[in-house]
């Protein structure tokens, strides 16, 4: 039977559900010492002096590293920028330590080393640092303003970057539609609060100078490569290892200017270090996605036919560029969506704020698009009289048109080109689910009990799987079992079950017989990371030649050592064998010892050393996912508490692999967007200070406010990879936010409430129906 | 968040922490530790002492008294949700213990933890304040008791001085027939509420005959509605009753945070008095249609 398409049980599993995950903070290495990061409590200040002489004398304090500490170590203390575009005409990177000026509340300034975490934290408050307070560039729209305080000094205004996306005749669309709509929408979107914060721990090795880095991270080769880089060493000099990691959401991703004070540490004490981050401070310094303020109009003619959109994007980019304009562009290249629309313009821009720079969390600026659209489509609809998931569905592109380019040009210069997809059939799959056609009757007979029941739809397209690339090393060893390692990491999707089922189909052998390792610089010599929906359209496909690989040398060796034709080989059960010949059969660890040789001895002609390949997966262009959701809410009118009851999925994201994980996916993506609607909020005062730096002061969403989801998928492959797959980890989250708001907003058209933001909090939204009431 | 160095006790008697309580300063006394460990770890409280009273036992235990039911300071939230007295004599207390934290917090929380604590938007006062509860001081000088209503000295500042310690709560139990409602908003399940009210009622036949009415989440401490009440009480429960009775919802200052406005939150508690006392009423009426 074949493992790729099942529910197999996640391999993962028992070991964390046992308590027995190795994640960075288990690894114990002898002679260990623990850091503590003494971070800035200013927005926007210059540090005058830095006195450490009352630390460093508090027993079990080792070393206190500042930035000029960090410049005898590396060729330069300032990051660079990981995603270039000449688009940004402020490209601020942060030093590994501050340097003279610090620009945002948790902002590192120096590193304290002690025996353990409680002495770090007493010699933390030792330190003392002369600041001299500077004027902050706090709400982004309020910077974005002439005049506005910088949130650099040297700078004369915050704008870091602005461009425009756009196709076909925009001016021409507006002036001539019959029915042109207007709204203003600010979102937010807090940040990734993965259950394990950022955590690493370096160790260095004197006798072959080799640095070797355990890194709760994203993108291990990243961490590498940058660490060489400013070292100005070999990159086989360091190796990065990822140990179990307890999520990431796109947050861990980065590369942050913690990894290198660590590791100078670790070398300069010639002592393991290890840093976790705590909880405080992953509000105030883990990378956030936070705010954005959109301008849209719509435009139709009178059959309900989309004919344009335009709208401006002002995104809070925070202090620093590190991961330069990927969510605004991404955010601005969304909108369109699944729509047939035959003209657009967004005029996009970013601007600096005193804040921790904003980085892609788990949909990357997607949501916001979704949002924006889907509102706007919300409006249309209830102003042409027209029903919601109608007027969408009218204006699908029809799976006739796929490939269809739909506009834009995509940063590497070719047109954004969906590739598959039948997205009228994908929403009528939700629309059935939900039974949508009845819900009217509950609506009413809910409001005849005084009750306010909603009905929300939003639909997206998502490109994923965008390369370079992702390699996979197997290797089938004289015990006959598999290794498979790859450059990503995985931080709770599954790869070790799906990457196993790719190659148990085809080299025959058992789940329980491969072993998954990714996250090692060692294991796959390069990687690019697990973000973007990205891993399992280029590492599994990579996965999947490199098997492919290994399957034709185990059939070439065999067809040698049994005298039997290549074309007559299978594998099975470990095996391989004549087809039909029972008896002529090796197992896959017989055929691996034969051709790792005898010293001395030629392999036989053709037959290559060792049952191994290493592969690696370039996508041409994107390969893109898409869903329509449904989320139905009720709202207390009294107090604004909004409540969602029953949630829908329709998604496309080509072949599943293990439908079980990909439901997980989808599932853990709804209870991010449901926290996007309804909870998560990341507070600043006005003078840039964090207000909400705990669980009690930023809500996540608990089990108990998640509704039951229900799915329902549609497999359409995509052309762009031999595996047909598209990546799922982020398409639950993209709708969600709109359909929920837009559920809610329909629960309460009684009283002609219009929603133009996310989060909705129940006081905004009593205040909200209050003022709809007095109307 | 790690605290600095203290210093830690663990008296096995009463005499034993009061002894302690006089002899130390700047002491913060460890209950259940739901509260007094993060602040701890966050270094918002660093006290050089922690006298951790869980080994004591006689504070843990809940009894019935003569005219009314006494909790040891260190009972749990969740002794005091499951416990058989509470159900049967007070049971508006155990409706309210379903809405303290989650499991976890129920098992180890204490009464006495969360009244010395004085969390504006805790169930307990209010609970105890409709009871008409007396707090049970000590220290190694002497004793005394606080009436429920003069607990609250302020925002998160308990009627205590520096070497005295809540041992016990004692509160008055309504006759048997009474009834009771308890609502409160909360942002998510478990969390402290935004605004809550509890409600006690007494009837006789179909008119009220005595009525208690307390607010949680809006003032710095717990406040009874003695307007509300007044009105209550000689009428016959209506929605028309019920109604006016939540608009005499008095607040003065209102608690003001990250989560709601003042304002919203003397809305909400106007809203949640109306529905505690229609659970109240529609609980006298199962009652009546039963007998």
């Amino acid at each position: 039977m074949s493992s790729f398409g099942s529910s197999a049980k996640r391999v993962e599993d028992p070991v964390l559900l046992r308590g027995e995950g190795k994640f960075t903070d288990d690894i114990h290495l002898p002679g260990l010492l623990t850091a503590a990061m003494l971070r800035s409590p200013y927005a926007h200040a210059r540090i005058k002096s830095i006195d450490t002489s009352t630390a460093l004398e508090l027993d079990g304090v080792h070393l206190i590293l500042k930035n000029a500490d960090l410049a005898l170590e590396y060729t330069t203390t300032e990051l660079p920028l990981m995603v270039p575009n000449p688009l940004i005409t402020k490209p601020v990177t942060p030093h590994m330590l501050a340097k003279d000026y610090v620009r945002y509340v948790g902002e590192p300034i120096a590193l304290i080393v002690a025996e353990d975490r409680y002495i770090a934290e007493d010699a933390l408050e030792r330190v003392i640092v002369d600041y001299e307070p500077l004027p902050v560039a706090g709400d982004f729209r309020e910077a974005v303003k002439r005049n506005a305080a910088t949130a650099h000094h040297e700078i004369e205004d915050n704008v870091c970057a602005e461009f425009v996306q756009a196709f076909g005749n925009v001016d021409e669309v507006f002036a001539n539609a019959p029915h042109i709509y207007k709204n203003t929408f600010f979102q937010h979107r807090g940040a990734a609060h993965p259950l394990e914060t950022r955590a690493m721990m370096a160790t260095y090795d004197e006798l072959s100078d080799h640095l070797t880095f355990y890194a709760a991270s994203q993108s291990p080769h990243r961490v590498r490569e940058i660490y060489a880089k400013l070292r100005g060493i070999d990159d086989n000099q360091v190796r990065v290892v990822v140990p179990d990691i307890g999520g990431g959401f796109g947050a861990k991703g980065q590369t942050y200017p913690e990894y290198f004070s660590v590791a100078a540490a670790a070398r300069l004490l010639r002592r393991p270090v290890k840093y976790m981050e705590d909880r405080r401070e992953n509000f105030t310094a883990t990378h956030h996605e936070r705010d954005q303020l959109w301008t849209a109009e719509i435009a139709f003619n009178d059959d309900g036919k989309l004919l344009g959109f335009r709208g401006t994007l002002l995104h809070d980019s925070g202090a620093y560029v590190p991961w330069g304009i990927i969510t605004p562009y991404i955010a601005a290249s969304t909108v369109p969506g699944p729509y047939l629309l035959p003209a657009y313009e967004m005029k996009v821009t970013c601007v600096l704020t005193n804040k921790v720079a904003v980085t892609p969390v788990r949909g990357a600026g997607r949501p916001q698009a979704a949002f924006t659209m889907e509102r706007m489509m919300d409006t249309a609809a209830l102003e042409l009289g027209r029903d919601p998931a109608s007027l969408r569905r009218q204006n699908y592109i029809p799976a006739d048109q796929m490939p269809y380019k739909m506009g834009l040009i995509f940063r590497d210069g070719s047109p954004i080109t969906y590739d598959s997809g039948d997205y009228p059939a994908c929403h009528d799959k939700a629309i059935e689910l939900s039974e949508y056609d009845s819900f009217k009757e509950r609506q009413k007979a809910a409001r005849s009990e005084g009750r306010f029941i909603g009905i929300g739809i939003a639909s997206y397209v998502e490109g994923t799987g965008l390369g370079p690339f992702e390699g996979a090393n197997i290797r089938v060893a004289p015990s006959g079992k598999v290794t498979i390692h790859y450059g990503a990491s995985a931080q709770g999707q599954g790869h070790q079950t799906v990457f196993a089922q790719i190659a148990s189909d085809q080299l025959g052998v058992d789940l329980a017989d491969i072993t998954v390792i990714g996250g090692d610089t060692q294991g796959c010599p390069y990687g690019i990371g697990t973000f973007a929906s990205r891993a399992i359209v280029n590492a599994g496909n990579a996965v999947h030649q490199a098997s492919e690989a290994v399957r034709q040398k185990i059939i070439k060796a065999a067809s040698y050592m049994m005298e039997a034709a290549e074309e007559d080989m299978d594998l099975a059960e470990g095996s391989v064998f004549v087809k039909g010949v029972p008896k002529m059969s090796r197992t896959l660890g017989e055929v691996a010892e034969f051709v790792n040789g005898k010293p001395g001895f030629t392999l036989p002609g053709g037959i290559e050393p060792g049952l191994q390949e290493l592969s690696y997966f370039t996508p041409k262009q994107a390969a893109y996912a898409n869903g329509t959701h449904l989320a139905e809410v009720e709202v207390d009118v009294e107090t604004g508490y909004a409540k969602v009851l029953r949630y829908w999925s329709g998604h496309d994201c080509g072949k599943m692999i293990n439908p079980m994980t990909v439901e997980g996916q989808v599932l853990g993506g709804v209870a991010h967007g449901l926290g996007n609607a309804l909870f998560e909020w990341m507070r600043y005062d006005e003078n840039a200070q964090p207000v909400t730096v705990n669980y009690g002061e930023y809500l996540l969403p608990l089990a108990s406010d998640m509704p039951h989801v229900q799915q329902v998928h549609q497999e359409i492959p995509t052309p762009q990879n031999p595996l047909g797959v598209k990546g799922a980890g982020e398409g639950g989250t993209i709708p969600a936010i709109a359909a929920i708001i837009g559920a809610i907003e329909n629960a309460l058209k009684p009283f002609g409430v219009r929603i133009s933001e996310a989060p909705i909090t129940p006081p905004r939204l009593l205040e909200l129906i209050e003022c709809a009431r007095k109307n | 968040m790690k605290p600095p160095v203290f210093e830690y006790h663990r008296p096995e008697s009463l005499d034993e922490a009061l002894e302690l309580l006089a002899t130390l300063s700047d002491v913060k006394i460890l209950a259940g530790g739901q509260s007094l460990m993060p602040m701890m770890n966050f270094r918002y409280v660093m006290p050089a002492h922690i006298i951790d009273i869980n080994r004591i036992k006689e504070l843990g235990e809940i009894h019935r008294v003569h005219d009314g039911v006494k909790f040891g300071a260190m009972a749990r939230h969740d002794q005091a949700k499951k416990s058989e007295i509470i159900l049967e004599h007070c049971p508006l207390i155990a409706a309210g213990m379903e809405h303290v934290a989650h499991a976890q917090i129920r098992n180890r929380g204490t009464i006495g933890g969360s009244l010395a604590h004085l969390d504006p938007s805790a169930e307990w006062p209010a609970l105890l304040a409709v009871h008409d509860a007396t707090l049970r001081v000590q220290s190694k000088s002497g004793e005394r008791d606080v009436p429920i209503l003069e607990w609250s000295q302020g925002f998160m500042t308990p009627n205590l001085v520096e070497d005295e310690m809540l041992t016990e709560i004692t509160v008055a139990i309504w006759p048997e027939k009474h009834v009771y409602g308890f609502a409160e908003l909360a942002r998510r399940k478990g969390d402290f509420a935004l605004a809550g009210a509890a409600v006690l009622l007494d009837f006789d036949g179909e008119v009220i005959s005595r009525a208690a009415l307390a607010l949680l989440g809006v003032e710095v401490g717990p406040i009874r509605m003695i307007d509300a009440e007044n009105l209550l009480v000689g009428e016959i429960p209506s929605d028309e009753l019920f109604r006016e009775a939540a608009e005499h919802v008095t607040v003065v200052a209102g608690i003001d945070d990250v989560h709601a406005s003042a304002s919203y939150r003397k809305k909400v508690a106007s809203v949640m008095v109306r529905r505690a006392l229609e659970q109240a009423s529609h609980q006298h009426k199962s009652q009546a249609l039963a007998a």
